[in-house]
């Protein structure tokens, strides 16, 4: 049996870890690398940090942050937000990030999911996707943090992501995120049906049984946790408990 | 400057600064290098690596370290091959078609199978936590870096490819992929070889680290 992952979400703007409502309304938590020292010890089993404002100034601002938490985080790391070059992305894994996911320079120019994974390997080429439902089970990508939209139909693009290089899909539905309200099943399922590379879901997780249920029922791989984290609502211990006492694969942590 | 306790050969594959810092967090001194006086100095090496094989066996050939890694075996002294590096440790590789590696340990590398023991499709490269388990359950882990490890405990893998060693008493433990049993951790002498990242593997790769220094 596979072990679903599970990963710790960190949005980041500024030097602040932040959270918002559908990506939008940020709040403040807090410093996002005692949040990520947390989790690890928690035992999550990725972490995934997002620059969020990034996309707006053309460029990733997390090497500082990332080089920080390689001191003392042994996990793989996935860095995102802003990154538009190869140049970028370089930039970013030197600082000890694992992985990079795109979005935005991904839509506008698709030809960079190639060069980063020809550089650095498919697995180190994460396609993020902000997805927003707009009809009975199609879903638009939005670019920019949710604030753009593109045209794009979420499970074409994946396809041709996929196709392009990408070796994971990071799928924010921007519906869901930061509501509670849980996974949108439909699209996680839409979105790993077709492809065979890892899924992770984010956006909605408010209880872990939630988990659970995007696991199987919407085939996700792994999935990220960002508002039941922060707001202390469940640990990873407890999440990882409630997914192993529903029969899925975990990393055995103690 | 005083001996480090860990060189780590810097060739341009893989997440060395990684590698690094897992290492300096377990209390060791380290440098970097593809210096290879440094490197046959050294009292223990790290050869990591990310990437593909024929390119880093190219990568080693340009900087004339292939002679230099085998010296190393030779002097008996302590390495450690990381991912691809461990891969590199090997005959030969299929990867892209087939070519030679540093023929330290005997057995070639081959692709991570497409599909479960009961034939379902699985997602290729491996990405994901698994399981660590003794290849030989007399014999147990007592003389590895797995020595403070427990059987079960998961590493961090990211992988396409796997090493397939020839004789069964080169393997130290078994992880399974789509219930296929897979070598993720060889051993030679002195050399030891493991698929995994045990600088993204928490505190249990972190464990293997520190028995590999103060080993």
């Amino acid at each position: 049996m596979r072990n679903i992952r599970l990963i710790a979400r960190l949005d980041i703007k500024g030097l602040n870890l932040i959270k918002g409502i559908n990506l939008e309304g940020l709040r403040v938590i807090g410093s996002p690398n005692e949040h990520a020292l947390r989790y690890y010890q928690q035992g999550a089993d990725e972490l995934i940090y997002i620059d969020s404002v990034a996309s707006l100034y053309g460029r990733n601002h997390l090497g500082g942050v990332i080089s920080a938490a390689a001191k003392n985080i042994f996990v793989p790391m996935t860095v995102g937000g802003g990154i538009c070059s190869v140049d970028n992305a370089t930039e970013i894994l030197r600082s000890g990030a694992d992985k990079v996911a795109v979005n935005t320079a991904a839509v506008s120019n698709p030809r960079l999911i190639t060069d980063i994974a020809e550089c650095f390997g498919s697995q180190c080429m994460v396609l993020h996707v902000e997805a927003k439902l707009v009809g009975p089970d199609r879903w638009e990508v939005y670019t920019n943090n949710g604030r753009e939209r593109t045209g794009l139909d979420v499970v074409s693009w994946v396809k041709q992501g996929v196709e392009l290089g990408a070796g994971e899909i990071l799928l924010t539905s921007v519906d869901r995120e930061g509501t509670r309200k849980g996974f949108d099943v439909a699209l996680v399922k839409a979105v790993s049906a077709i492809v065979n590379v890892p899924v992770i879901a984010s956006g909605g997780m408010g209880h872990p049984d939630d988990l659970v249920e995007v696991v199987n029922e919407g085939g996700a791989d792994a999935v990220a946790m960002a508002d039941i984290l922060h707001y202390n609502r469940a640990s990873i211990g407890e999440i990882r408990s409630t997914a192993k006492n529903a029969g899925l694969g975990v990393r055995y942590y103690e | 400057m005083n001996n480090p306790d860990v060189v780590i050969i810097d060739y341009g594959f893989g997440n060395i600064l990684s590698v690094q810092r897992g290492l300096e967090h377990c209390g060791a001194k380290v440098v970097l290098t593809a210096d290879p006086k440094k490197i046959l100095t050294a009292k223990r090496v790290v050869l990591p690596g990310v990437g593909a094989f024929a390119s880093a066996m190219q990568a080693l050939q340009s900087l004339s370290l292939v002679a230099v890694i085998r010296e190393l075996s030779e002097r008996e002294t302590p390495l450690l091959g990381i991912c691809l590096g461990m891969q590199l440790l090997l005959d030969e590789s299929d990867e892209f078609g087939l070519t030679a590696g540093l023929g330290l340990i005997p057995g070639r590398v081959i692709t991570v199978p497409d599909h479960t023991l009961t034939g379902k499709p699985q997602k290729i490269p491996h990405v994901g936590w698994a399981g660590l388990y003794p290849s030989h359950e007399s014999v147990g882990w007592e003389n590895t870096l797995l020595k403070n490890n427990c059987p079960g405990e998961c590493a961090y893998f990211v992988h396409s490819f796997m090493a397939v060693p020839t004789e069964q008493s080169h393997r130290v433990a078994d992880s399974f992929y789509g219930e296929h049993k897979i070598a993720v951790m060889i051993g030679r002498n002195q050399i030891t070889g493991c698929q995994f990242h045990p600088e993204k593997s928490g505190e249990v790769g972190l464990k293997i680290l520190r028995r590999f220094i103060s080993g």
